[in-house]
């Protein structure tokens, strides 16, 4: 199993619900320790894309490597090691309503290790304070906790197992602007102390300027163009302009371009 | 890419801890990773243990380290410290000496919330009375609700909403059909065969008739037929009910104007109420043409002498005490199920909960009724 400088790699993906198909040879590389966003319209296929390459959607061909391994060759015991290597955050948090954060963290950690009870606690207690969370959140339920807490709680649990890998579905949606700030603060933390590859499906222009080291726009059905933000905002193909040069776009443009 | 040479796979040996108390070292090696620690995990205390003066924990042989590796040192640390030990970290790659550092600023002077104190049993009685009180009350204020909601329905029919009340008959009433007959069928063979057998030895066949449809018709279809109504229907409406609730729904019906009194309970109370009856009906046929099919084969009851007998044997009293039973079924658990779909605060695990909670109160209440019914008939002489 070769080390190659890419966490992810995908050739010729070819996604279909039915007749409809939502890529078609879709090519995409991910560095490892980069941040990479995928943005597009609503309906280009992002989330599928996400979904696809966190093994939870099937495609039709084309290859994806994630980590060194080849997705479409694991059989069921390799996918479940592999799962343990990456971490994934849901739009909703999708965090278990009957647990409490802590638990909710100390999950994949009592499946996955044989530790004892109070490594454990010990360890889900840490990932909650990496999250950014305060101490006292760890005892709380989910449905007590707001936006901003619930996504840093789903943060916390994703990186439970320490993953090398991170993906992020629209981690800033929803927030006020200080709590998506200091959100975008926390995902430079993650990548910069811990060395993880994240990869994100945003609209946060925000986001996009602040964090990402590249930003893939997927149209057409592949990934129309990769590159940095201030590549993209240049680029003058009709519908990569129309996303990024409305009147939003240009105000994030004047803010975060120094 | 200082991380991806220190990942390298030929690194990969589990976390070690080597211990030179006479040197006053601890040697540590290998990965120090979620996936490899569990062996220094439980070597930490005894490494510790025979250590004292002047520590020195050479970190230079430690292959890869991630946020669990650098907490377990960090805890080693600490337990040396806490044995009045003088700890000096040495050799560690810059990396990992970077996250160690992080980890340890995140985690410095954080303490874990305490673990949620465990209610004492009196205090548990009390919370358990009171609350029964309490939802006993606040199902019989939603049952006012309702019954208000309903005359101001049945004063203005356009508010009634025929269209969700014939789904509801559609659904809790003609899909509940087969395992209503099925069941009440079973039943009837079984009164039959059992009643039959002592009968048979008085010579006294023919009154399998009498102890077939009076034992069907005003007791136990109906109360049959409700209990497997409230566990097929009066689940489905918490479930519905409570899911909206937890999303919102229910919150959005009330900001558009529609009460959602009218909206989700009248058709679904109403359509009940009108199949509940009906599906008793049918179960009264099905449990008296078992106990026919018995009495044909066991005893020597020919069909048409039991059908002769049936209406002499079950009286139009009895007949219609069992079906005037069905739509008060009705009531209950259309009540309990609405009433426990509402009752939903927070997410899935509340709505199956309450799922729960609405079968079996329904059930309960359908037999307490039941009793109730027995007792004031037999006042009444009925």
């Amino acid at each position: 199993m070769a080390r190659a400088g890419n966490a992810i790699e995908i050739r010729g993906l070819v996604t279909r619900f039915g007749p409809k198909v939502i890529h078609e040879n879709l090519d995409l590389d991910v560095r490892r320790g980069e941040v990479l966003a995928i943005v597009g319209g609503s309906g280009s296929g992002k989330s599928t894309l996400l979904r696809t390459m966190i093994m939870l959607n099937p495609y039709a061909a084309g290859r994806i490597r994630l980590l060194g391994a080849e997705l479409g060759e694991l059989d069921a015991a390799e996918s479940e090691r592999l799962r343990e290597r990456i971490g994934v955050t849901f739009q909703q948090g999708a965090l278990f309503s009957a647990l409490t954060v802590q638990e909710n963290v100390a999950l994949p950690l009592r499946e996955h290790t044989d530790f004892p009870a109070e490594v454990i606690a010990g360890l889900a207690f840490l990932k909650v304070l990496l999250a950014g969370l305060p101490p006292e959140a760890a005892a709380r339920y989910p449905r007590e906790l707001s936006g901003g807490m619930l996504k840093r709680a789903g943060v916390a649990r994703a990186l439970a197992l320490d993953p090398e890998l991170l993906f992020l579905d629209e981690p800033t949606a929803g927030l006020d602007p200080v709590s998506a700030s200091a959100f975008d603060e926390l995902v430079l933390h993650l990548k910069d102390s811990l060395g993880l590859t994240v990869v994100m499906i945003t609209h946060d222009l925000d986001t996009l300027w602040r964090v990402t080291d590249r930003v893939a726009f997927l149209a057409e059905k592949r990934v129309l163009r990769i590159g940095s933000m201030a590549e993209l905002a240049a680029d003058d193909h009709p519908e990569i302009e129309a996303y990024f040069s409305g009147p939003r776009g240009r105000v994030a443009q004047q803010w975060n371009r120094k | 890419m200082t991380n991806d040479t220190a990942r390298a796979p030929a690194t990969d040996a589990p976390a070690s801890i080597e211990s030179e108390p006479a040197a006053r070292r601890l040697i540590l090696g290998g990965a120090w990773t979620t996936a490899r620690i569990a062996a220094a995990v439980r070597a930490l205390d005894g490494a510790a243990a025979g250590m004292s003066g002047r520590v020195r924990l050479d970190g230079g042989a430690i292959a890869q380290m991630d946020t669990a590796g650098a907490w377990l040192l960090l805890g080693l640390e600490h337990r040396l410290r806490e044995r009045g030990c003088e700890v000096e970290l040495a050799g560690l790659a810059e990396d990992h000496a970077a996250l160690v550092r992080y980890v340890g600023t995140r985690t410095a002077d954080a303490a874990p919330p305490p673990a949620p104190t465990i209610m004492p049993p009196v205090a548990r009685l009390g919370l358990f009375a009171t609350g029964g009180t309490i939802k006993a009350i606040s199902l019989l204020s939603f049952l006012g609700e309702t019954v208000i909601t309903l005359a101001k329905a049945v004063l203005d029919p356009r508010r009634l909403r025929f269209g969700a009340m014939a789904a509801i008959v559609q659904r809790a009433g003609v899909e509940a059909l087969p395992i209503v007959m099925l069941l009440s069928f079973l039943l009837g063979v079984v009164i039959a065969y059992q009643g039959g057998v002592q009968l048979k030895s008085y010579g006294a066949n023919i009154f399998v008739v009498e102890l077939v449809s009076i034992t069907m018709a005003r007791e136990l279809a109906p109360m049959m037929t409700a209990i497997i109504v409230a566990g097929r229907t009066g689940s489905a409406f918490t479930a519905e009910i409570g899911t909206m609730k937890a999303t919102e729904e229910i919150d959005a019906l009330r900001t558009i104007g529609l009460p959602p009194i009218d909206v989700l309970v009248l058709p679904r109370l109403i359509g009940l109420v009108i199949a509940l009856p009906l599906l008793s009906l049918v179960g009264d046929a099905a449990g008296i043409f078992g106990g026919m099919i018995m009495a044909w084969a066991m005893l020597d009851v020919s069909v048409n002498d039991f059908l002769h007998r049936i209406p002499t044997a079950l009286s139009a009293t009895s007949f219609m005490i069992g079906i005037g039973k069905a739509p008060v079924f009705a009531l209950l658990i259309a009540i309990v199920g609405c009433f426990e779909g509402f009752s939903v605060r927070g997410g899935a695990e509340a709505v199956g909960r309450h799922t729960t909670v609405s079968v079996v109160h329904s059930i309960f209440l359908v037999i307490v009724a039941d009793a109730v019914f027995s007792i004031v008939f037999s006042w009444l002489g009925i």
